[in-house]
């Protein structure tokens, strides 16, 4: 088959995991990063450390970038169901279109309408309203996560809906539909992924100050906080992800085999740490299994009873190898942090923290982990719902809209090209950013924009602040 | 009651269209300054008067998902269909605004790279208004629809009606545009402002001129909308409203008055939506489907109805708000963090 024969329903698949997956690490960065940033400037309204606000500063400019690239990434993805699959949002658009409004309403405008004073108005408003508009970035970006996740979590365990005459899903209750089963876990386990995820870049960004030999007063600072909140977050997260595994295996099955890689049910089966799913035999090559350890983890009992792909017709299983080889690397990573946090904790129990020594490497290697994380977990949910859209009701191959062959491979071709370009130059820049450090050390390359430079433009800006609130 | 469940269609129609026409006069001036860009003279002009759009543009460019999430939300037929049917322009235009978009971000971030991001800026700005000049225009051809499905071809949008009302929204928004910079800037940039609004507006009127002589014979039914009692009178009375909001846009350009041009400004593209409306209401998807078609159950519409009702009151408050922050003339220095 050559790539001329792909059938228009897998470009538009491809499309749109391509497009879901390159926008997701941005919103992920940015509900961490908006955090962090209210976090830093309670911490500076409180103590009124100089600290706090090099920090926040710093993580600023970072924010701001990371926020930008979101937004136009996620313009595309409010047009994506209509442009790939418009079949699906006729049908399903009465349930999840609603969800999505709402979404925009009290999220998508929020976080844009305040970022502007948060990034330009520290010295146009008084602190306390900065403040407000730190807070409501972030609050705005927890909110669009959890409506988002909704959708999502509707879309694998649909529930509180009837089916009308035109084939159209049509709400019975809201209630069962926004809280719908999967939902509570998913929406946990993705805003722990993000806290984590920017708690590893932070700690990155300054173990490579560290190693570098710069670390001052808010390198220090900033990486503490972050191997503190890799240390809480990581263990908390891996019980969550256990959580998230036994809803799963009372809502999605088939996916649970094709993760778990198991082709037969079975009670007291192993957990396979590793092995190679072969679909055409049906059966795990090369398997490196833990005796009972599937069932005790998926059951909580030696002998629980484990489903196996094979059980289940062959149009409706997902495909394994993909799934099996995602969710591994997503759970092993998820043991690694946890390490980097527990190993940091030691250090910082020992005093040891601030000693550039073989931790700092490991976390500037780890500074990515998490996104990485996020996308093997988004591909084992995703491809582990397959072959449905809306699970156990409607398939992809029904959701797909008319497309001429040309067209989906030109929009494909279209958004690697222009995703690749926009933002690989959008991490260089976040890199060169990072590298610079809260001081600031380097200027600007176009310094007339910033007379004053970093730090003169804090001190010109806290001066304003602080007379400004007199005022108020 | 049921009354009003029985006008939710036509509620939420107007909910949309308010939204797009938010979006249209809102982004429209920032994406009027990214056409301008090479225009404006000096480095300095270009990045003043990219910083007198850094703190909203965001928010201007929200009212885009707003519409297109309300569609999906409230009439996923006719969502479904136009994107399907406009696929080409709708991802040329959504890979434009990604363009446009990161070169906020990105052009203070280098020197190098810096006139890279310059036509990035206008290159994506002139793009984007592009395709939605063509959007518009080959959704008023009518999409071609089979039992809820788009059977028509992919470059059914192409027409040299689209490139007129390609054309017409490049020469609005670089209108809005101009009136933008003589409001928020002072000396050269604002006296090259001035000049550039007086032009864009008889390129604008003109457009719409040719757009609305066109406009009746795309199809029999605008042709009877315009033409035949009681919607002659708009025929009369919608060209001499939009003769006196340019007159006011031109006088009020031509003296320091920028936001009496920008409200002029939007006063005609609110007139040319309105001719819009009349020419395609009760359809959605023009001539085949109409909003009652399109529309999800009261369940749906009115669940939402309730969130727009509490939501777009506070929207429309602190994105007036984030206005006043910024309000007046920007300086060079000014919206860099």
């Amino acid at each position: 088959m050559s790539i001329f024969d792909i059938p228009t329903l897998d470009l538009a698949r491809a499309q749109f995991a391509f497009v879901v997956a390159a926008h997701i690490v941005f919103p992920a960065f940015s509900i961490g990063t908006a955090s962090y940033l209210m976090v830093l400037e309670a911490l500076r309204m409180i103590t009124g450390k100089q600290v706090y606000q090099r920090i926040f500063e710093f993580w600023k400019h970072i924010f701001a970038v990371v926020f930008g690239m979101g937004v136009v990434s996620g313009v595309v993805m409010s047009y994506e169901f209509g442009l790939n699959f418009a079949h699906f949002s006729d049908k399903a658009g009465p349930v999840i279109g609603p969800l999505m409004g709402y979404e925009v309403m009290t999220a998508f405008f929020l976080e844009a309408g305040f970022l502007g004073i948060m990034l330009f108005g520290r010295n146009r408003v008084n602190k306390w309203i900065y403040m407000f508009a730190v807070t409501m970035v972030a609050v705005g970006t927890l909110i669009s996560a959890f409506w988002i996740l909704s959708v999502n979590s509707w879309m694998q365990t649909p529930q509180g809906f009837k089916i009308n005459d035109v084939g159209q899903f049509i709400p019975t209750s809201w209630l069962e539909v926004i809280f719908n089963p999967s939902l509570p876990y998913r929406f946990v386990h993705m805003v722990l992924a993000a806290y984590l995820t920017t708690a590893l870049v932070v700690a990155g960004v300054g173990a490579w100050h560290h190693i570098r030999g710069n670390a001052d007063d808010a390198v220090r600072t900033m990486f503490r906080m972050a191997i503190g909140m890799i240390l809480v977050t990581a263990p908390i997260q891996i019980f969550a992800g256990d959580q998230h595994g036994l809803n799963t295996l009372e809502h999605q099955p088939a996916k649970i085999a094709a993760m778990e890689g198991h082709w037969e049910t079975s009670k007291g089966a192993g957990l396979i740490l590793f092995g190679i799913p072969n679909p055409s035999k049906e059966r795990t090559d090369y398997k490196i299994e833990v005796p009972y350890a599937s069932s005790l983890i998926l059951t909580h009992s030696l002998d629980g009873e484990v489903p196996g792909l094979g059980d289940f017709p062959p149009n409706e299983r997902p495909p394994m190898t993909i799934v099996f080889f995602t969710f591994r690397i997503m759970v092993g990573l998820g043991f690694a942090f946890a390490a980097i946090g527990l190993w940091g904790g030691w250090l910082m129990w020992r005093k040891r923290l601030h000693e550039p020594g073989l931790f700092h490497k490991v976390a500037l290697v780890f500074a990515p982990g998490g996104f990485l994380a996020i996308i093997m977990g988004w591909f084992t949910t995703e491809f582990g719902r397959q072959p449905y859209t809306i699970y156990g009701h409607f398939t992809t191959a029904e959701s797909v809209s008319s497309l001429t062959a040309g067209q989906a491979w030109a929009a494909l071709i279209g958004f690697v090209v222009v995703y690749a370009f926009l933002f690989g130059s959008g991490t260089f820049y976040l890199l060169r950013l990072m590298r610079r450090g809260p001081e600031g050390a380097e200027p600007v390359e176009n310094t007339p924009q910033r007379a004053g430079g970093v730090a003169g433009a804090m001190l010109a800006n806290d001066v304003t602040t602080e007379k400004e609130g007199a005022h108020a | 009651m049921t009354g009003f469940v029985h006008y939710l269609p036509d509620i939420w129609a107007a909910i949309i269209a308010f939204a797009i026409l938010t979006y249209v006069v809102l982004d429209g001036f920032d994406l009027g300054i990214g056409i301008l860009f090479p225009f404006l003279g000096s480095e300095e002009n270009r990045t003043r008067a990219m910083n007198s759009v850094a703190p909203v543009w965001d928010g201007n460019e929200t009212w885009l998902v707003m519409g297109g999430g309300g569609l999906l939300a409230v009439f996923p037929l006719a969502y479904g269909i136009i994107l399907n049917a406009l696929y080409i322009p709708i991802v040329i235009m959504l890979l434009a605004l990604a363009f446009r978009g990161v070169a906020f971000e990105f052009r203070g971030k280098t020197r190098r790279w810096q006139r890279l991001w310059d036509r990035a800026f206008f290159g994506g700005s002139l793009v984007a208004t592009l395709a939605q000049g063509a959007i518009l225009g080959g959704l008023l051809r009518g999409p071609e629809v089979t039992d809820r499905t788009f059977t028509g071809g992919p470059f059914d949008w192409v027409s040299f009606f689209s490139l007129g009302t390609a054309l017409a929204l490049v020469a609005g928004y670089v209108m809005l545009g101009a009136a933008w910079l003589v409001i928020k800037t002072s000396h050269g940039l604002y006296d090259l402002a001035r000049r550039i609004g007086e032009r864009a507006l008889i390129a604008t009127l003109g457009f719409i001129g040719l757009a609305s002589l066109a406009t009746p014979f795309l199809h029999p039914e605008y042709y009877h909308r315009w033409f035949q009692w009681p919607g002659v009178i708009w025929s009369a009375v919608v060209p001499l409203l939009l003769l006196v909001a340019g007159f006011g846009y031109w006088t009020a350009i031509r003296s320091d008055r920028g936001v009496v041009a920008y409200l002029s400004g939007i006063a005609i593209f609110v007139l040319c939506f309105a001719g819009l409306g009349l020419s395609i209401f009760p359809y959605i998807v023009p001539a085949s489907i109409t909003i009652r078609e399109a529309s999800t159950p009261a369940m749906s519409q009115g669940f939402i109805l309730v969130g727009a009702a509490i939501f777009l009151p506070i929207i429309l408050a602190y994105t007036a708000y984030a206005y006043w922050v910024f309000r007046g003339k920007t300086s060079e220095h000014e919206h860099h963090y």
